[in-house]
C-alpha cells in the first residue's frame, strides 16, 4: 500500500513541471510541413495494403515512405517533383490520381462524354418520339375522318 | 447433427426452389392455374428450408462448433455473444447465406403481398426470382459451403477480424443486402412483364412500391456502413471510394434512377422501355457488386477471401441472368409502344434528365473503379484511381442533378415553359445564391467548393419550401390540416429531397470547416482546438472480454465549462493478436468531437489526434430522410388501393 | 432491321464487360509491375553483413550478371525462398548479393548461419532507404541485373523452382 502512496507521490512529482506548461505540441517539429504531408499522403497509395491511401495505413512501409516524403517536403521539393519520385520507383500504381495521358484520356474526359452522349440521345429522342407521335396523332384524325 | 440439418436443409430448399421455377413457368406458358400455385406453394417451403439452414449456422456459432470450419474461421468462444451471431456473415460463405435467406425473404414478401396481380404474371415473377435463387444456392452448396466440417476440430476458433467486432456488423449487412437483393424484385417484375409483353402504367405502379422499398433498405445500409468506418477506422473518414463502396453505390444510384423514371411510366406511360432497362441494371449492379467483392479482380479494404474459381462461378452466373434479360430486353423491345406526349420542357423531361445525370455518374463511378481492370487485361500497365479521381470528377457531373431537382418540383407534367419557371423560382435562387457568396465569408473561409454547395443545399430547401407554401395555400384550411392534407407520395418526395439538401449541407461543412490536428500529449497537458479545451488526464489500462486495451480520458471544456469526457481506446485482440483504434466521439447536431489515441511516443506521452467535425451527423441525417421519404411515398393510399384498381382494370 | 440493332447495345457493352471480367481473373490486382525494367539499377553503398567497416556497391558487380535478393530474418516468405537461393548458388550459374531489408545484423547473421548462405555479399539496409530506391514493396523480392548494371526482370515473392527454371534461368542465358 505504502509503496503505491509513494509511487503516486513520485508520479505527481514528475508531472508537476509538466502541468507548469500544459500547452500540447504539435506531434511534428514543423506543423506547416505536417499540413503538405497530410495533403500529399491523402493522394498517394500504400502500397502493401488492400486498398488504402499512405494517410489512412498504419503499416510500416507506409510509415517509411510518409517519413521520406516529409523529408522531401523539409529539402524543398514541391508535390508534382515528389510524387515523380515515387512514381520513379513504384510506377504510376502509387498516385490515387491518374496522370492525364494516352492511357487515362478515356477515364478523365469518359464522365463528360457521358454527360453529352445521355443529354444527346435524350434530345434526340425525344424529338423523334413527339413527330412520331404527331405522325400517329394525325393518322388517327385521317383515319376518323375517312371513317366520317 | 445440427450442421448436417443446415446442409440438408440447403440441398431441400434447392430442389423446392426448382419446383417454384418449373411449376410458376410451366404454369404461366399453359396458363393452367393448378400448376401456378404449386410453384406458389414451393417458395413456402423454400423459405422455410432456406431460413432453416440459416439458423442452423447460427446455432453452430452460438454454441462454439468449432468443427465446423466456417466457424471455426470465424469465431471464438471469447467472442461476445452478439458478435458470434453477427459473424455468421463475417465471411464469404456465411454472407452467400445471408445473400439467400433475404432473396427468399423478398420472395416470399412478394406471394404474400402480390394477390392482386394477374395470376400469369404473378407465376413469371415468382418463377424468374427462383431462378436467381437457384444459382445463389448452388452457389452456397457448391463452391462456399458454410457448413463443411473440420476433421479434427480445432480447439478454439481464428475469431472474427477484430475490425467487424462492432455493433454496426449487426445491423449494417443485413440491411444492406436487403437493399441489393430486393432489386431483384424489380428486376422479376420486369423479366414478366417483358415475357407477357404487358409494360403498362399499371406495372409501373407495382414495381414502384417494390423498388422503393429496396431502395429505402440500401440507402439505410450504406449509410451505416459509411458512419460505421466513421467512428471504427480511427481516422474520421466517411466514404473511402472504395471498390466495394462503389459497388454499392452504383446500384443505389441506377435505383434512384429507376424510382424517377417509374414516376414517369406510372404518370404518362412514357419512357416505358427504359424504365424496363434501369430496373434490368439495377440489380445487375447488385450481382456485379457480388462479383467484384468476392472474385478478387479488384484490391479493397472490405473484400473478403477472395477465390478466382467462386469468380468463375459467380461470372457464368452473372452471364447467364444478365445476359439472358438483356437478350429478352432486345427481343422485346420493338413491340413496346410509345405512351403519353409532352414537351421538351416539362416535368418528365426533367424526371428524364436526372436519369440522364445519374446513368452518367453511375458510369463515371465504375469507369474509375474498372479502368484499372481495363488496363491490367490489355497489357497496359497498372495504375491506381482512388478519391481524388472521384472527388474530381463525381462532383461536376452531379451538380446540375441538383439544379434540376429544384425546377422539377415546379414543372407541370406534359409541358411546361422556361420563362414561368424562372418566374417562379427568382426568390429562391436569389436567396440562395445571395447566402452562398455571403454565408462562408462569416463563417471565416470562402472557397468556390463551399459556396457552390451552400448554394446547392439552399436551392433544394428554398425551392422545396416554396412548393410546400404554394401547396398549401391552394388548400383553403390551416396550414397543419393542410400539411396532412397533402398526397403522401408529393410528401415523401419534398422530405427526400430535403434529405438530399441536408447531406450536401453536411459534406460541404466538414470539407470545409474541419479542424485536425495531430499532437503529441503527455499527461496533464491540453490543447485549444477550435474554442474546445482538451485536456489529456491519462491512460489507464483495461481489459475487455477478448482483448485489452490502452484507454485515454480526455476532459473537453468550452469557456470552463466541461462539455464531455471522451475516452478513446487502443486495443489489441488477443487471438489475433491485432492492434486496434476505438476513436472517442461526442457527436452533436451542430459538430462532432473526435478523438482519436495513436501510439505511446516515449516518456509517458501519446500521439493524439484531435478533430472537431462541422455537421458531420448531418451526412447520415441526410440519408435517413431521404429513406424517410421513400417511407412516406410508400405509405401513399394510392398504393394501396391497388386490389379495387386491379377488380375494376380490364 | 436497323433501328433495332440500339435494343442490342446493353448486351454489347454487358459482353465487354463480362470479357474483361474473364481476363481479370487470371490477373492479379496486388502485383505491381516495377518500372525500373530496363532501367540502371539504383547505386547504392551499403555495410557487408560479414564486415561492417567494408562496402558494397552494385558498381562492384559490373560485368557480370548478377541477382540482387531482397530478404529479412522476419520475412517468413525468405525462409521458403531460401533452399531455391541455395541450389541456384551451388549452381554458380550467376551471382546472388542479398540485400538485408531493415533487419538487426545479429538475426540476419543468425539465419545465415543455421541455415546456409546463398550469397556472395550481403549489403545491409537498416532503414530500408536503399529499398525505397528499388521500389521494394513486400519482401522477398528479387532483381536480375545484367553486365551493364541495367535492371532486366522483377521477381515479386519467393523465387520458386519453377520460375527459377522457366522464367530465370533463359533469361541469364541470354544476358551472358
Amino acid at each position: 500500500m505504502k509503496l503505491s502512496i509513494l509511487k503516486v507521490l513520485s508520479a505527481l512529482l514528475l508531472i508537476l513541471p509538466l502541468l507548469a506548461c500544459t500547452e500540447a505540441r504539435p506531434l511534428a517539429d514543423d506543423p506547416a510541413v505536417e499540413v503538405r504531408l497530410r495533403h500529399l499522403s491523402h493522394e498517394l497509395r500504400c502500397l502493401v495494403c488492400q486498398n488504402q491511401t499512405l494517410a489512412d495505413s498504419n503499416a510500416p512501409l507506409a510509415q517509411d515512405l510518409r517519413q521520406e516524403v516529409r523529408e522531401l517536403i523539409v529539402k524543398g521539393l514541391n508535390d508534382q517533383e515528389i510524387t515523380d519520385y515515387l512514381v520513379v520507383r513504384y510506377g504510376d500504381f502509387v498516385r490515387y490520381r491518374p496522370a492525364v495521358n494516352a492511357q487515362t484520356l478515356l477515364l478523365w474526359i469518359g464522365p463528360a462524354l457521358l454527360l453529352a452522349i445521355g443529354f444527346g440521345s435524350l434530345w434526340w429522342t425525344l424529338r423523334r418520339r413527339n413527330s412520331l407521335l404527331a405522325d400517329i396523332d394525325n393518322n388517327d384524325q385521317e383515319e376518323k375522318e375517312e371513317e366520317a | 447433427m445440427i450442421p448436417e440439418l443446415g446442409q440438408f436443409s440447403l440441398i431441400l430448399a434447392l430442389l423446392l426452389v426448382m419446383l417454384q421455377v418449373g411449376f410458376s413457368f410451366i404454369g404461366a406458358t399453359h396458363n393452367n392455374q393448378l400448376w401456378m400455385s404449386v410453384g406458389t406453394s414451393a417458395t413456402r417451403g423454400q423459405f422455410i428450408f432456406t431460413g432453416m439452414a440459416f439458423v442452423c449456422l447460427a446455432y453452430a456459432f452460438y454454441a462454439n462448433d468449432f468443427s465446423v470450419l466456417y466457424v471455426a474461421s470465424n469465431s471464438n468462444s471469447a467472442l461476445p455473444l452478439e458478435y458470434r451471431l453477427a459473424a455468421v456473415w463475417g465471411g464469404h460463405e456465411g454472407s452467400i447465406l445471408l445473400w439467400t435467406t433475404t432473396l427468399s425473404l423478398w420472395t416470399i414478401a412478394v406471394t404474400l403481398f402480390s394477390r392482386h396481380l394477374p395470376a400469369v404474371f404473378r407465376a413469371r415473377l415468382i418463377g424468374t426470382m427462383g431462378l436467381i435463387s437457384i444459382g445463389f444456392l448452388m452457389f452456397c452448396l457448391f463452391t462456399s459451403n458454410p457448413f463443411d466440417r473440420l476433421i479434427p476440430a480445432a480447439l478454439d476458433g481464428r475469431d472474427l477480424n477484430p475490425l467487424l467486432q462492432d455493433p454496426g456488423m449487426v445491423f449494417h449487412p443485413p440491411v444492406l443486402y436487403m437493399g441489393y437483393v430486393g432489386f431483384s424484385v424489380a428486376f422479376g417484375f420486369a423479366i414478366a412483364a417483358l415475357l407477357g409483353g404487358e409494360l403498362t402504367q399499371q406495372w409501373a405502379r407495382w414495381t414502384r412500391t417494390w423498388t422503393t422499398a429496396a431502395w429505402i433498405f440500401l440507402t439505410v445500409g450504406i449509410a451505416f456502413g459509411s458512419e460505421w468506418a466513421y467512428y471504427e477506422l480511427g481516422w474520421g473518414g466517411w466514404w473511402f471510394w472504395d471498390a466495394v463502396e462503389n459497388a454499392s453505390f452504383m446500384p443505389w444510384l441506377v435505383g434512384t434512377a429507376l424510382i424517377h423514371s417509374l414516376a414517369v411510366t406510372e404518370k404518362r406511360g412514357a419512357f416505358k422501355l427504359w424504365t424496363v432497362l434501369l430496373a434490368i441494371v439495377a440489380f445487375s449492379l447488385s450481382l456485379l457488386g457480388t462479383f467484384l467483392v468476392r472474385s478478387g479482380v479488384l484490391t479493397s479494404v472490405h473484400a473478403f477471401a477472395t477465390d478466382p474459381e467462386r469468380g468463375l462461378f459467380i461470372l457464368i452466373f452473372l452471364g447467364l441472368v444478365i445476359g439472358g434479360a438483356l437478350i429478352l430486353f432486345a427481343l422485346r423491345a420493338p413491340q413496346v409502344g410509345l405512351g403519353g406526349r409532352f414537351g421538351m420542357v416539362s416535368r418528365e423531361s426533367f424526371l428524364l434528365s436526372n436519369n440522364v445525370i445519374m446513368i452518367a455518374a453511375t458510369g463515371a463511378v465504375m469507369l474509375g473503379t474498372l479502368y484499372p481492370l481495363f488496363l491490367d487485361a490489355l497489357g497496359m500497365g497498372k495504375i491506381s484511381v482512388g478519391p481524388p479521381y472521384f472527388d474530381a470528377v463525381f462532383v461536376p457531373v452531379m451538380t446540375p442533378a441538383i439544379f434540376l431537382m429544384g425546377l422539377a418540383i415546379f414543372s407541370k407534367w406534359k409541358n411546361d415553359d422556361l420563362p414561368t419557371l424562372a418566374k417562379r423560382l427568382k426568390w429562391a435562387f436569389a436567396v440562395s445564391a445571395a447566402t452562398a457568396l455571403l454565408l462562408p465569408l462569416v463563417l471565416g473561409k470562402w472557397t468556390p467548393l463551399i459556396s457552390l454547395g451552400v448554394l446547392m443545399a439552399l436551392w433544394i430547401f428554398t425551392t422545396a419550401f416554396v412548393s410546400l407554401r404554394q401547396r398549401l395555400q391552394q388548400r383553403q384550411q390551416g396550414w397543419l390540416p393542410a400539411l396532412f392534407g397533402l398526397p403522401r407520395a408529393y410528401l415523401g418526395m419534398i422530405v427526400a429531397h430535403l434529405g438530399v439538401a441536408v447531406f450536401i449541407t453536411g459534406v460541404t461543412m466538414v470539407k470545409g470547416y474541419e479542424v485536425e490536428q495531430d499532437l503529441r500529449m503527455s499527461p496533464g497537458e491540453s490543447a485549444q482546438i477550435g474554442g474546445y479545451v482538451f485536456r489529456f488526464e491519462g491512460v489507464s489500462d483495461a481489459v475487455g472480454p477478448n482483448y485489452i486495451a490502452a484507454k485515454g480520458l480526455f476532459k473537453v471544456t468550452r469557456n470552463d465549462k466541461l462539455v464531455a469526457m471522451l475516452v478513446p481506446e487502443k486495443r489489441t485482440y488477443m487471438v489475433q493478436n491485432m492492434p486496434m483504434t476505438e476513436a472517442a466521439i461526442q457527436t452533436g447536431f451542430f459538430r462532432d468531437l473526435y478523438v482519436s489515441l495513436g501510439e505511446p511516443i516515449g516518456d509517458d506521452a501519446w500521439a493524439v489526434r484531435i478533430y472537431i467535425k462541422p455537421f458531420v451527423q448531418w451526412i447520415w441525417g441526410g440519408c435517413l430522410l431521404m429513406a424517410a421519404g421513400g417511407l412516406l411515398a410508400i405509405l401513399d393510399p394510392r398504393y394501396r388501393r391497388r386490389k379495387k384498381d386491379e377488380q375494376i382494370a380490364p | 432491321m436497323r433501328p433495332y440493332l440500339r435494343y442490342l447495345l446493353p448486351l454489347a457493352i454487358f459482353l465487354v464487360l463480362v470479357g474483361f471480367f474473364a481476363a481479370g481473373l487470371k490477373l492479379n490486382p496486388r502485383e505491381v509491375p516495377s518500372p525500373l525494367i530496363d532501367k540502371p539499377a539504383p547505386a547504392f553503398d551499403l555495410p557487408l553483413l560479414s564486415d561492417v567497416g567494408k562496402k558494397f556497391s552494385p558498381e562492384q558487380m559490373r560485368g557480370q550478371v548478377w541477382v540482387l535478393n531482397v530478404w529479412a530474418s522476419w520475412c517468413g516468405a525468405c525462409r521458403d525462398e531460401h533452399p531455391v537461393l541455395m541450389a541456384m548458388s551451388r549452381q554458380g550459374a550467376l551471382a546472388i548479393v542479398g540485400l538485408n531489408y531493415k533487419d538487426t545484423n545479429a538475426e540476419a547473421a543468425t539465419v545465415l548461419k543455421n541455415s546456409g548462405n546463398p550469397y556472395q555479399f550481403v549489403a545491409v539496409d537498416a532503414d530500408g532507404r536503399t529499398g525505397i530506391d528499388y521500389g521494394v514493396y513486400g519482401v522477398p523480392e528479387s532483381y536480375i541485373i545484367d553486365k551493364q548494371g541495367i535492371i532486366r526482370y522483377k521477381q515479386i515473392g519467393p523465387m520458386t523452382a519453377n520460375v527459377l527454371r522457366e522464367k530465370i534461368m533463359p533469361l541469364v542465358k541470354g544476358l551472358q
